[in-house]
Formats: C-alpha cells, sequence, structure tokens
C-alpha cells in the first residue's frame, strides 16, 4: 500500500475513536512537554553561565605565559628539568612570532599595576589595567556611564563604579581609611547618584607610577640612585646574572631603574560590572586604560620584581603575560597546541570550563531521564490504545488480509497510527512545554525584578530541542507500536472471519 | 496438469491435506482432497457441515496453507508461496465473497470498493472509473455514497460482489454467499454471479449447502465428506444426487 493510502487509512481509524485516540495524543504531549521543559531549563541555565563567558569573549581567549610562569600546572615537567632548559622568554619577538599564527587575530600584553590615583587633591590606592580596544565588545559596556576609549592609545580612563563611589566618598568614610585595590568594598559602598556619576565624565585622574627604564650597565655589583626628570627618584633594581655569588663576567649584568611618573587621564567612562565577567586578574582591576597607553608607559608591574630576581634577567623588557584572541572557540585548542609547541605554557576558559560542561552533560541527563518518565508513561497508553484498536478491528483487518493485504501492510497501518499520535502529540508538547518554558522565565523575571536584578532567560528552546523532542516522540511511538503491530499483522484471517 | 485445452487449470489440487493440532489430537479437515477446476467453469462444493468445503475455499484463496499436497491456480503452487505471494494472489488472482458480506461498516460503498484497488497500489485516477464500473455491474452506481448499514442484505452482497470483481481476478470464491439472505435475494445474488461469469468468463467456486441452488447454478458439483472428495458430476448425476 502506498504512503498516502496508509496515512488516509491512519487517520480515518484515528478520527474514528478520535476520543479516546486524542486522550492518548495528549498523554504523549504532557510527555513531551516534561521532558522539553526539563530540557529547556537545563538550556537556559547552561546558556545562562556559558553565553556570559562567551559575549564576554573569554571562550576565544587564551593566556599565554613563560613556561617559567606555570611550573606549578607542569609539574612532570619541572620534575623532568624540561622548563628550566627550555625556558623562552615572552618578549617582542614572540609577539610577532604569535601575532602570525593562523586564526590569531589580535595579540596583546597583560598590563595590570598597583598604584596610586589622585582625584581633586585625594589620593587612592588600587589596582590599573590595560583594556584592548576589543573589550569594548564585552557586555560590561554595553550598560555603562560615558563611552569606551576614543582610541587604543588616548589617554583616557574608564573607572569601576566601586572605584568612582570611592573617589566621591567624603573623606572621611570607613573606605578611605582602609582603601582596597581591587574588589569589592568590604565597608560597603557609598550611596551615589548617577547623576554624580555622570558629573565625573570628562574629569581628570593623575595616575601615579613607576616607569621601569634601562640604565647602563653599573661598575659595581651594588645599587645606586638616579634622578629623573627632577621630579622622581626611586631606588635602582640591579640584577647580576651567572652564579649567586656575582663572580661572573660583568657583561651579563643589565640594570633597570624604575623611575616615578605621573600621567593624566581624562574619565571617559563608568562601568557596573567588571570587563571579561570578573574572571582575568585585569578584570579584577578598577581603573582600565587602553592598552596600547598602558603598554607605552612601560609600567613597572609585579613581574618586574621577579626580573630582578631571575638568574638571567633581559635588559629588553619582558611581557609578564601575552593575551591572544583568536576568530573562533574552535579554534583555541588548535592555537594552545601551536603556542606550547614554541615553549609556551597557555591557560584558556575552555580548559576551566571542562568540567563544567562536564556537570552541565550530568545535569541535562538526569532532567532528560526524569522528563522521559512521563514519555513513558505516555508510551504505555499508545501500547493500550493501539492494542485495543487491535481486538475492536479485527474483523477490519482480517477482511483487509482477505482483499490482498500482507503482514506489512498491516504492521504499516499500524505503524503509521502510532507514528501520527507520536508526531501530533510530539508538536503539541513542544508547544506546552515552551509555553511552560515562557510561564518559568515570566515569574522568574518578576522575582528577579522585585530583587532589583536584571532579566534573565532561565528556560530555553533551541532549534535542536525542538526537532529532537519530536523526533524522539516519534521514536517513542513506533516502539510502542511494535507490540500491537505485530499481534495485528499475527491475526488469522480465516478464524477472524469465521467467528467475527 | 493442463487444462483439456492445453491451458492450465484454473484450480488443481493434488492430495491436498489440511490437519490442524488440537493439544494431543489431530483434526484432518482436508485428507488427501484431489480436483481440478476448468477455466471460467462454474463449481458448487457442497457437504455437510465440517465436511472440509469451506476449509479447501480458504486454501485456494490464499487465506491458508495446506498441510500437504499441492495447490496450484493458474500453474502456481500456493503451498510452496511465500507471505507476500499469497498476498498478492489474494489481490489478483481471486476475489472473494462471504455469507457474512464483511463490508467495513464505518466506509461507504465506494470506499469499500476502493479498498482492493489501494492494495493493489492503482493509482488514484483509475481507481474513480474502476469502482464505478464495478457498481455499475451490480446495480449499485446510485448508493455509492451509501454506508452498508443504509442497505438491504442483498444490496450488502452485490456490493461485496463489487469489492471482489473491482480487481479483474480471474477466480472468484464465494463461500456461503446467499446464507444471509432471504430466497429472493439468494437468487438475485446467484444470477448476478451467473451473468458475472457469462460475460466476463471468471472461473466461480461456490460453496453451498442448498441442493437447489448448487444443482441450479453449478455445471459441476463436488461432493465432500469428512475432508475428502466422497464425489463430484454433473447435477443430477446419480453418484452426486446419493451423496447429497
Amino acid at each position: 500500500m502506498k504512503v498516502n493510502d496508509l496515512l488516509e487509512l491512519a487517520g480515518r481509524n484515528l478520527r474514528e475513536s478520535g476520543f479516546r485516540n486524542a486522550l492518548t495524543t495528549a498523554g504523549v504531549a504532557v510527555g513531551v512537554a516534561s521532558l522539553v521543559a526539563m530540557l529547556s531549563l537545563g538550556a537556559g541555565l547552561q546558556g545562562l553561565v556559558t553565553d556570559r563567558f562567551a559575549r564576554s569573549g573569554l571562550f576565544n581567549t587564551i593566556g599565554v605565559f613563560t613556561a617559567r610562569d606555570m611550573r606549578g600546572m607542569e609539574r612532570s615537567e619541572r620534575r623532568s628539568g624540561v622548563l628550566e632548559s627550555n625556558t623562552r622568554p615572552l618578549d617582542d619577538a614572540a609577539r610577532k612570532e604569535i601575532n602570525v599564527l593562523p586564526h590569531v587575530i589580535e595579540v596583546y600584553p597583560e598590563v595590570r599595576l598597583l598604584t596610586d590615583v589622585s582625584f581633586e587633591g585625594r589620593t587612592l590606592f588600587t589596582s590599573v589595567s590595560g583594556l584592548s580596544p576589543s573589550a569594548n565588545q564585552n557586555e560590561a559596556f554595553e550598560k555603562m556611564h560615558g563611552r569606551f576609549f576614543s582610541g587604543p592609545e588616548a589617554a583616557e580612563a574608564i573607572l569601576h563604579v566601586d572605584f568612582a563611589r570611592d573617589l566621591l566618598a567624603p573623606a572621611n568614610t570607613p573606605g578611605d581609611a582602609f582603601p582596597l585595590p581591587m574588589g569589592p568594598r568590604a565597608g560597603g559602598t557609598p550611596d551615589v547618584t548617577d547623576a554624580q556619576l555622570d558629573a565625573l565624565l570628562g574629569k581628570e585622574i593623575v595616575l601615579h607610577y613607576g616607569e621601569r627604564e634601562p640604565t647602563p650597565p653599573p661598575t659595581e655589583a651594588r645599587t645606586h640612585t638616579a634622578s629623573r626628570s627632577g621630579r622622581a627618584q626611586n631606588a635602582v633594581a640591579r640584577s647580576t646574572g651567572g652564579d649567586p655569588g656575582g663572580a661572573d663576567s660583568a657583561d651579563e649584568t643589565v640594570s633597570f631603574s624604575v623611575v616615578r611618573r605621573e600621567r593624566h587621564l581624562r574619565i571617559v567612562g563608568i562601568v557596573d560590572t567588571e570587563p571579561y565577567a570578573g574572571i582575568t586578574a585585569s578584570a579584577a582591576s578598577r581603573v582600565f586604560l587602553p592598552v596600547g597607553l598602558a603598554e607605552k608607559l612601560h609600567p613597572a608591574q609585579a613581574s618586574t620584581l621577579r626580573d630582578i630576581m631571575q638568574a638571567k634577567p633581559s635588559a629588553s623588557e619582558n611581557y609578564s603575560a601575552l593575551i591572544v584572541r583568536v576568530d573562533d572557540p574552535a579554534h583555541v585548542q588548535p592555537t594552545q597546541d601551536a603556542l606550547k609547541g614554541m615553549g609556551f605554557r597557555t591557560f584558556s576558559l575552555l580548559d576551566a570550563t571542562k568540567s563544567l560542561r562536564r556537570v552541565f552533560v550530568i545535569v541535562d541527563l538526569f532532567l532528560a531521564i526524569f522528563g522521559s518518565v512521563a514519555l513513558v508513561v505516555a508510551s504505555l497508553g499508545i501500547v493500550n490504545t493501539l492494542v485495543m484498536s487491535v481486538l475492536e478491528r479485527r474483523r477490519e483487518i482480517g477482511v483487509l488480509k482477505a482483499l490482498g493485504a500482507s503482514d506489512t501492510d498491516v504492521k504499516r497501518l499500524f505503524f503509521v497510527e502510532a507514528g501520527v499520535m507520536g508526531t501530533v502529540g510530539g508538536a503539541l508538547g513542544v508547544l506546552l512545554g515552551w509555553l511552560i518554558g515562557r510561564a518559568i522565565n515570566f515569574g522568574t523575571n518578576i522575582y528577579l525584578a522585585n530583587q532589583d536584578l536584571p532579566h534573565e532567560t532561565v528556560v530555553l528552546l533551541p532549534l535542536w530541542l525542538i526537532a529532537g523532542a519530536v523526533a524522539f516522540a516519534i521514536a517513542v511511538s513506533l516502539l510502542s507500536g511494535i507490540y500491537p503491530a505485530a499481534r495485528a499483522a499475527r491475526l488469522d484471517p480465516v478464524q477472524v472471519l469465521r467467528y467475527e | 496438469m493442463p487444462g483439456g485445452n492445453g491451458t492450465p487449470n484454473a484450480i488443481r489440487a493434488e492430495n491436498v491435506c489440511r490437519h490442524y493440532t488440537m493439544g494431543d489430537s489431530v483434526v484432518k479437515a482436508l485428507d488427501g482432497v484431489s480436483l481440478e477446476v476448468q477455466e471460467s467453469e462454474r463449481v458448487a462444493m457442497v457437504g455437510a457441515s465440517g465436511s472440509g468445503k469451506s476449509t479447501l475455499l480458504h486454501l485456494m484463496a490464499g487465506l491458508d496453507r495446506p498441510t500437504s499436497g499441492t495447490l496450484e491456480t493458474r500453474g502456481r503452487n500456493l503451498a510452496v508461496m511465500s507471505p507476500e505471494e499469497l498476498a498478492a494472489h489474494r489481490r489478483g488472482t481471486v476475489g472473494m465473497i462471504f455469507q457474512a458480506f464483511h463490508l467495513l461498516p464505518r466506509m461507504t460503498l465506494e470506499e469499500n470498493v476502493e479498498l482492493p484497488l489501494r492494495l493493489s497500489e492503482v493509482p488514484r485516477e483509475a481507481r474513480a472509473l474502476r469502482v464505478r464500473e464495478a457498481l455499475e455491474r451490480v446495480g449499485l452506481a446510485g448508493r455509492a455514497a451509501h454506508r452498508p448499514g443504509e442497505l438491504s442484505g442483498g444490496e450488502q452482497q452485490r456490493a461485496a460482489i463489487a469489492r471482489a470483481l473491482v480487481n479483474r481476478p480471474s477466480i472468484l470464491l464465494a463461500d456461503e454467499p446467499t446464507g444471509n439472505l432471504d430466497s429472493h435475494n439468494g437468487e438475485e445474488i446467484m444470477r448476478l454471479i451467473y451473468s458475472l461469469n457469462e460475460s466476463l468468463h471468471m472461473t466461480v467456486v461456490l460453496v453451498t449447502h442448498e441442493q437447489r441452488l448448487a444443482a441450479s447454478f453449478a455445471e459441476r458439483i463436488l461432493v465432500l465428506s469428512d475432508g475428502r472428495l466422497a464425489a463430484e458430476g454433473r447435477p443430477g448425476d446419480p453418484a452426486v444426487e446419493a451423496l447429497r
């Protein structure tokens, strides 16, 4: 029998016992709705976490460090001595080499310093970081006061709102007594209105920092002082190469000065949330400036001290870390492999979220199992309905066989009936599941709004889930149809026509 | 074995047995039946209840298989056919009518008659014409949209004959076709079957327990008794008359 004839006959049969079949189909719909609601909740929760990372650009970002910096993570290599011998400096040459790797779209250094910032006669100690132009796509900047940097080297600053509040706070607030370099203030933040924050835009802050400046090799293996610009004076750090005793030749000795500098920066923006979802070290800073400008300042960073202490210091400035952005998260792993091949250590959020994704897979699996219970019950309903149908239609089956229907034709007829119930039930179930999801989203957002929290999509119904749920419903229905269809096909037409 | 004119017999049975096992005992519904039915012949099978005539008809229809022996229709042995081949035999070679009509009550006459065409995968556009032809042949063209419950017994049996004819089979198998009808309607149905045999040259095998009907309709009568062919001959033959 042709498919359209099978569909027509199946449709006719389903309409004949319309109420019973509608109830069975409703059972399938409830089962699918339960499955869809569960899985879309899982998808929504996963989306809440991963989308934030994805929007922050962290999924296609790789941190690059010298092998020495990552020793703690590579214990086996340290034991084998590989790191000691193969340590490669993270310098300009390496940066250029990384920049031409396939799929790399941006390479910039991580610049982060702890320093003083002055504003209208007050000085606060805080953490300052450079931000790349690509950070503008970061969700942290979606609802900022003001704007992003006008250029990669503009003398501009973006403040975190906590720091902006500190700047505006009266001098006698507890915040002044115990300034924190980063993170939320333990003592609470002073009440500041949006208008006051907006008033900060366009005003200047002064950044006090130490500039790292190379000096000629000293003739003595002792420190000395230097004066720069007549206004800044600082200690000079010098390191000697070779053995700790300093007995090696003087040509391996490298010196550099750390000179006190000031830089005036115009406040152009104030952000409420941390860039990069607050995950990276630089994101936890309270003042941000363009990374191009930050580089030009040659600030002494935490790594400067390490350069002083290391056995073989470099005259040129090495980067403490480089941030590499690739065009797609799928290219993170091959790029990491290439970077490792160049002798560097790498870190990406994909590494860190592997276990998180595994957790979500397990959660989704359990949600699917719980959601499927209702569908299993519904499938028993299909079996029951079709078995009843076989019993009621024994004579019809016998007549069909007498007229030339094969066992396969009879089986197909019942499979199509089961499939139609599965398809209709699946489609209705997806619709019902979507409505349940909308209701959950609606209720959740009312609660979030009452808590003064931003709108979130808690339940998400992706296309794959719609297609998968309908396909699953059809598959379960067809499985449910196996027994009734086989039972119908086994009917002996001679017996049936004789006694029915 | 070919028929008298060199063409294969419409039906040929050779030592056909159909045994049923019921617990420890074996019921021999048919026990070594051999017979031949020629093309376009009208044959009536008569016998007491349980003599095996309906069982033999079901074997000829391909609804059942012989336990042993050979049963051929137009030269093809039904005993060795696969289930799919038997289904094709039921669709194309034979048409069946039953005592209880067995029309599907939820379908109109038109839809009932169309069923064998659906099973044979006849294109939709050709079906309407063939259904109309079949209904016209049995005089029910005007009742095509009616359901079986809206018709008399005689009309229902005529509709069942239209359904059996629509695939243009070469053999018509009729199992007590007048059993549920009054004598007037019964005669009408037999006249219709007779005319189909005459006009379409269909082979007709009729199972009946009505001796008068068998005598007036059939060219040859087969008498079955206890699963065996007890006698055969033309109506009026003493051997047949003795056993009827």
